[in-house]
This record gives structure tokens, sequence and C-alpha cells, in this order.
């Protein structure tokens, strides 16, 4: 069988969870590039490519950053601020997981379960995911994959998420920092 | 949960909905707000899709100003009108499949007695009369049996409402609805009696008529079930929809069967009272 690859729909209705056509979560040092594993840093470079070459990147921050749990949420959040400032990317905060449906307003949130309303609204051809739960950062990149062509980005600080089309695990502040170094550097080589 | 944690990250605090904004800078856990204070400051609910003068959605706004301790509750909600405005409410709430309201609240009470052992934290189930005492029944009163230390809210609009208007346990008898053309066969389920002896320490019976002794209700079963166990509030939401009654009536109607079949009724355990006396909250 093909190696299954996660790249960009839209995909339908029911989209298969990654998982189950054998991707599997990175090691730890690796990455995921849209199903394949790489080496952190080249999964970097991409983020940082695909980002600065998008018409609308946008950074969905979740509660992790959003909300003063901690000092280093706090400094991931100055973090994603900055990253969002040097790439130019719109920042849609997801405060909480709601389904806040037909309420929520997609020009200023993004909810987990539907979050196809925020890509089509806004025009969104990059997302970055962070600070959210693993469980609704799944099931909103499914639904993205399922239903949008946009292209998704998942930091995340635990094992990282195989639905995205690429993702780093163990996203600490200072791999956040490395990640806004290379933007730097990458935006100053274009 | 303290204050702090509802706070946000200075660097994101711009990038938040205004509503969020709002809720840390003025919302319902910033000192001791009861239903006097509505108006005030930031609400639980403000936006819902409930109907026109509907008094679920009445009793709701009433009963999310009068919690007394908002950061720390958690609400279980179930099928129904209510749970259409459970998604605006902004704060803790999970929504049960129909009828499993009080044994879900019953496993988040428990696990967060284990998780958090030191802190108070409210569950607090709001149902309407079809998730309560129709489908649910066996949850609602076996929950009261093994004396789980939750507050039971049911919203008694008499009938199941966002389906088209069919009979339930709680339609009184005779009652004629769109969906139950020949009225009902039998009597209303008396499920304040049944709570009184089913292990309740504290039940109420009343309606929106009168929105500071409901509020003040609310917050005595919640205070109730949290240190003596487990409470029941049940409050008739006539339906507005289904009864045909113009919206800026439906609050005479409440009050008008206050004065008839729906009287306030209290019932307070004697290991109930004795907390209240103890706490010197008898009011």
């Amino acid at each position: 069988m093909p190696q299954y690859k996660v790249l960009p729909g839209p995909e339908g209705y029911l989209p298969p969870p990654a998982a189950l056509m054998g991707v599997e979560l990175p090691e730890e040092g690796k990455a995921l590039v849209e199903g394949e594993t790489v080496s952190e840093s080249d999964a970097v470079q991409k983020i940082a490519r695909k980002i600065l070459a998008a018409k609308n990147p946008t950074i969905f921050p979740g509660p992790l950053v959003l909300w003063a749990w901690s000092e280093t949420a706090c400094k991931k959040a100055q973090l994603v601020r900055e990253l969002a400032a040097e790439a130019g990317m719109k920042i849609i905060p997801m405060p909480d997981y709601r389904p806040k449906y037909p309420m929520i307003n997609p020009a200023v949130e993004i909810n987990p379960n539907h979050p196809n309303l925020t890509i089509w609204h806004n025009k969104i051809d990059v997302c970055v995911f962070i600070g959210v739960h693993c469980h609704y950062a799944n099931v909103a990149l499914k639904i993205i994959r399922g239903g949008t062509d946009c292209y998704t980005i998942a930091l995340c600080g635990e094992y990282g998420h195989e639905d995205a089309m690429i993702t780093l695990r163990d996203v600490t502040v200072a791999k956040l920092e490395a990640l806004l170094a290379v933007v730097r550097e990458t935006k100053r080589k274009l | 949960m303290s204050k702090r944690i509802t706070e946000m990250c200075p660097a994101l605090n711009d990038a938040m909905p205004t509503e969020y904004r709002e809720l840390v800078e003025n919302g319902p856990w910033l000192g001791d707000k009861t239903v006097k204070d509505l108006g005030t400051f930031k609400e639980l609910l403000e936006e819902h899709p409930l109907c026109a003068g509907c008094n679920l959605a009445l009793s709701l706004k009433i009963i999310l100003s009068s919690l007394p301790n908002p950061a720390d509750t958690i609400i279980v909600g179930s099928t129904g009108c209510s749970s259409l405005g459970f998604m605006q409410v902004g704060i803790h709430n999970i929504h049960s499949l129909f009828g499993n309201q009080n044994a879900v609240a019953t496993g988040v009470k428990r696990v967060l007695s284990m998780r958090f052992p030191d802190k108070k934290k409210d569950v607090v189930v709001m149902a309407g009369d079809g998730a309560t005492a129709d489908i649910g029944l066996d949850m609602t009163i076996h929950s009261w049996f093994r004396g789980e230390k939750i507050t039971t809210i049911m919203f008694d609009n008499e009938l199941y409402a966002n389906t088209g208007g069919q009979e339930s346990g709680m339609t009184p008898a005779g009652r004629v609805a769109y969906m139950a053309p020949l009225g009902k066969k039998f009597p209303k389920i008396n499920l304040f009696e049944i709570a009184k002896t089913s292990g309740c320490h504290y039940a109420v019976l009343l309606t929106t008529a009168n929105t500071v002794r409901l509020g003040a209700c609310v917050k005595k079963a919640i205070l109730l079930a949290r240190d003596v166990g487990p409470t029941y509030v049940q409050i008739h939401t006539p339906c507005p929809t289904n009864l045909k009654i113009p919206p800026e009536e439906s609050i005479k109607v409440a009050k008008d069967s206050e004065k008839e079949r729906y009287a306030f009724n209290e019932y307070v355990s004697e290991a109930a009272k004795s907390f209240l006396e103890n706490t010197g909250n008898k009011k």
C-alpha cells in the first residue's frame, strides 16, 4: 500500500484519521512533514517557508497559551505574538472549546467544532495551531483537511499531531525561539 | 480555580474576543454577585437562540447570576431547549446524552473530589422535564438514593418543547399539546415529593415570578449540595411557543401559576437545617 500523504484537502466529508492510514507520530527529536518523518530542523525550515510564502497565514493560539496558567504560558504567548509580527500572520484565538454554533463570529475566533467556518470566512491558506489541547486539535485538523484547502501546521507541546501537514513535537519556549530565529533568517534571504 | 486562571496572557490579551476580555475584567466571579446586581457585570449568558419570552432562558440567566462560585462550577446539561442555551454560557458545561445527566454529573463530581480534594467544586445538573423525569428518571433518582453531592435543576415547561410539543410525564392531566391532541391521560409526576423521599436534603418548587427568591434558592441548593447531600430545584418555565403565550405575557403566566397549582414549596431536611444554622446561611 502506498504511504498515505497528509496533504491539503478538501479531502471530503469524514477524511480518515492519518493514524488509521499508517502515519505514526514522530520520535523524540523528529517531526512530520505531510506524513513523513523528517528531522526537526528540516521541518522548522519548511514551516518558515510555508508561512512566509502564504497569502494569508494565520496563527490559532489555543487555551494553553491564551490563558495565564503559568509563566511558561505567558512566555509562549509573547513568542506567538513576535512570530505573528515577524511573519505577517493574523492571530485568531481559540479561547475555549464550547460549540458556540451558530453564534460564533468566525472573523474574531475559531472553534474546534467548526474550524472550517473561520478558514473559509478569512480565506486562510496556511494556519498554525499552538496551545490547543490534543483531542480538540485532532478534531479541528481533520475537519480542516476534510473541508478546506488550508495548509495546517501544528506546534505541539506533547507528541505532535499526525493530522497536520507539518507538526513539531515537544514545543518548548526554546524551540519557539529557534523557529522565530529561522523565520527571521528565511525572511532576510527572500 | 483561582481568579489567576481566568487571567489572560498579556501578550495575546488584545487578540481575544471582546466578550472574553469583559468576562475577565468584569465577570461574575469578582465579588459576591446576586440577581440584584444584574446589569452591573458581564453575565455568563447574554445571547442565546431560545424563543422570545422563554421562561427557561430567564431562569437560566438568573441561575447563572446566582452561582456561589462560578469559576469552580461545572454544569451538566442534557438534550432539550436548555441545551441550546448552554452553548453560549461562558462557563464549563458538559452536554450529556438524553437522560444521562445525573450519571455524568456523578462521575464529574467524584473525579473532581479526588483530583481537587481541598477545593470546592460545584456540579450542577440543568435539564428539562423530559430529561429529568422521563428519559432520565432512573439516573436522577438513583443519584439521590446514592446521596451524590450534586444539585439537580429541572426546567419544567411541562412538555417536550423543542421537538414540537409532545406530552411528558410532567404535563398536567388533560393538557392538549401540538403533538398530543387527545390530551394527557394521567396526572403530572410529583417529582418534588419523590425528591423528598429519595434522599434530597433540599427540594424547592418555584417559578420565575420572583427572580430574587429564585436566585436565593438556587444558591442555597448549590451550597447544601456541596456540603450536605443532593438537592433539587424545580422551576416552572411555561413555554410561550408551545402554549401560545405572547412573549410579553410569559412572566405573568408564571406568576398566575404560582398563585394556583405551582405554589412555592420548600423542603429542608434536618441535616440541611442544622448546616444552615451552623453556617448562618438560613436565608
